[in-house]
């Protein structure tokens, strides 16, 4: 067990999968002698070459599209993108091509790339740096779409999305790159990273969420406890495929159900849990599902984050909505 | 035009060695160019008809274009790599895909039906340019493999104004991968002609890159063959990117569903029938002495014999298993996807949810 961040969890779960397997290769902009604006990457270079460890020009689509090819000769391409709202110019590679080739290729050619994207906000960025464009891909046929919570996650999950012979959006909580947890160097997850973890067990509401909101709701049911309510908190981890049984199995129980994502919550993930929920926990539900997240907006100027953000205090109001219902 | 780009054969069927680009062409080989472009053609003429009669949705003509087709085809090694885009029938003759597999896509039953491996050529993308940055990557595959292949990476003149191909000739200068860029500027992008693309030659375009290119004329499969088989061994050799723009005409329509005389002359069709790829190709092989009637009966034969199986292969041709739809969506299960083809057949199987 090593205490590690975020960042420095995915740099030794990249690490390891490029020494199990010579054809990993990493792809993106400034990922070379710098190691990436977040230092993911720090230190590869220099130890498996730039033929390994590819710094790209600056260009998504090419980044993208050159993977599609190297995929098709046998290479996995672990891809950067350097920020979540940099990776719509590559966004026709990714859907067109990247998703459909296995399908369109009748099953001969497998596209083994994962896509590392940072994402989310709460880091006070500039315009482009703090989106949440999961939706899209989860919604995208042919794409697997990953999410780790905290570091032990992200070393772990890494290396599954890597080994994973379908291309993977992986999407990085920016906001927690820099938090600390006990990283084990051996554990596996059970069930391979395909499925959603409970990481509380309450009552009285089951809160959903992923990413970067797994923090937040571990922290809001602590806060909850004051207010009396008993709160389970399930991080789904895998937004395709979605693994809502343990969602269901838990508002069996409780009745009740927060789902919470930074997304803007009209069409978002938020949305097919709460129809899912309502359609295979009815007769269970004490409460219409709530939904916790981004208002219909871009998301706005850093100023107004912490006014756009689904923060504490706005999830606490929702469990008080389901709580009174 | 005639005096900017290389020719090997004039369109009254003469033969000018070009010291760049050898070629001594015997009359196997000249017999093996003839006997593909009879059946590309063919291939055209039937799956066109097919269209016509309601057996295949699309089609989309390659009438013009055999000559820089067929020549680039001849020019690969059995183990390189191409990228193509879907009017590439010349070269999908050469490198064996079977015309029924490739109409199966057109006929709606697949996306895609040749095994990639088998004949060594990508999926073609319809969306226009984007495999052209499949090629450079296919490439930087060959170069850490260490390899002694070559990618060929088609696309027309309308795709050189996409963004794609921009980024594939950078990538591909700045890793100097084994590519050979083939423009096949056959004037028109549907109903866009090149001089809205374009506002300088197209083949000037690969100097501001750093990659040396060439102009060739498109209806002269020697020059094809002779230059993109140059192009090809220079990238094997480690000299990075070629770009060639070969100069050629779609005498056809862009699709069966298009209508090229709402925006061109019949003049300019005419002008360009009389460079006929096939027609100088006869004429050279004629004076050469390399064809004899035996052979052109031959061929006819085999051609006949292809529209024959392609016809009945392809009329009647029962509709896929609808449960196929489902199939290879991943390559690891996705429970998504089990769920809602279990719930596909229960529905077909008349089982309520």
């Amino acid at each position: 067990m090593t205490e590690m961040t975020m960042v420095q969890a995915l740099n030794a779960g990249l690490r390891r999968a490029m020494e199990s397997d010579p054809r990993v290769l990493l792809m993106g902009e400034d990922i070379g002698p710098l190691g990436g604006v977040f230092r993911v990457t720090d230190g590869l270079q220099k130890d498996f070459g730039e033929q390994r460890v590819v710094d790209t020009p600056l260009a998504e689509s090419g980044i993208v599209g050159t993977a599609v090819g190297l995929a098709m000769r046998g290479y996995r391409p672990v891809v950067e993108i350097q920020f979540d709202g940099f990776v719509y110019p590559a966004f026709d590679q990714i859907v067109t091509m990247v998703a459909k080739h296995h399908y369109r290729s009748g099953g001969i050619t497998p596209m083994p790339i994962v896509i590392r994207i940072p994402y989310g906000g709460g880091i006070g960025a500039v315009e482009h740096h703090s989106e949440s464009p999961e939706a899209y891909f989860a919604h995208t046929p042919g794409l697997r779409v990953l999410t780790p919570g905290d570091a032990a996650e992200a070393y772990v999950t890494i290396q599954q999305a890597i080994a994973c012979d379908d291309p993977v959006i992986y999407l990085e909580p920016k906001r927690r790159y820099w938090d600390r947890v006990e990283v084990d160097d051996v554990s596996a997850i059970s069930g391979g990273p395909w499925t959603s973890r409970v990481l509380r067990q309450g009552i009285d509401v089951t809160l959903v969420g992923y990413g970067p909101m797994v923090r937040t709701m571990l922290e809001v049911a602590e806060a909850a406890t004051e207010e009396g309510w008993d709160c389970s908190v399930i991080d789904l981890r895998t937004l395709s495929p979605l693994d809502l049984d343990p969602v269901f199995d838990d508002v069996r129980r409780t009745g009740r159900c927060v789902v919470i994502h930074e997304a803007p919550t009209v069409l978002g993930i938020g949305a097919e849990v709460a129809a899912r929920v309502m359609k295979e926990c009815f007769f269970h539900l004490e409460a219409p599902v709530e939904r916790v997240g981004g208002a219909f907006i871009p998301y706005p100027p850093n100023r107004y984050e912490k006014h756009y953000l689904p923060t504490a205090d706005r999830i606490l109001d929702a469990i008080e909505q389901v709580m009174s219902a | 035009m005639t005096e900017d780009f290389v020719q090997l054969l004039t369109p009254n069927g003469e033969f000018r060695p070009h010291l760049d680009y050898p070629l001594e062409p015997d009359a196997d080989l000249l017999r093996a160019l003839y006997r593909d472009i009879v059946l590309t053609r063919r291939n055209d003429v039937e799956s066109t008809a097919l269209q016509r009669t309601g057996e295949l949705g699309l089609w989309c003509p390659v009438l013009g274009q055999e000559g820089i087709q067929v020549g680039a085809g001849h020019a690969m090694r059995r183990d390189d790599y191409g990228f193509t885009t879907y009017r590439e029938v010349g070269l999908f003759q050469v490198r064996g895909v079977d015309p029924v597999e490739l109409l199966q896509l057109y006929r709606g039953n697949s996306h895609a039906s040749w095994d990639l491996t088998r004949v060594g050529l990508g999926l073609f993308t319809i969306v226009i340019g984007s495999h052209a940055l499949h090629s450079v990557g296919y490439a930087m595959g060959i170069q850490r493999d260490g390899a002694d292949q070559a990618v060929l990476s088609c696309f027309g003149d309308g795709a050189t104004s996409t963004g794609d191909v921009h980024e594939a000739m950078v990538f591909a200068a700045t890793y100097a991968a084994p590519v050979v860029f083939l423009v096949q500027n056959n004037q028109w992008a549907i109903s866009v002609p090149v001089s809205r693309q374009a506002h300088a030659p197209l083949v000037q375009r690969a100097a501001g890159y750093g990659i040396p290119s060439v102009r060739i004329d498109g209806n002269d499969v020697l020059a094809g063959l002779a230059v993109t088989r140059v192009a090809l061994d220079h990238a094997r050799e480690g000299g990075g990117p070629t770009f060639i723009e070969a100069m050629t005409y779609r005498r056809g329509a862009h699709t069966t569903s298009d209508d090229p005389t709402r925006y061109r002359a019949e003049t300019e069709v005419e002008h360009w029938a009389a460079l006929d790829p096939l027609d100088r190709l006869t004429r050279y092989m004629e004076s050469a002495g390399a064809l004899d009637e035996a052979f052109v009966a031959s061929v006819q034969a085999e051609a006949d014999a292809m529209g024959e199986r392609i016809r009945g292969a392809i009329r009647g041709m029962p509709d896929p298993d609808p449960v196929g739809m489902f199939n290879a969506v991943y390559a690891e299960p996705h429970p998504q996807v089990e769920a809602d083809r279990q719930a596909f057949i229960a529905a077909s199987t008349g089982q309520l949810p």
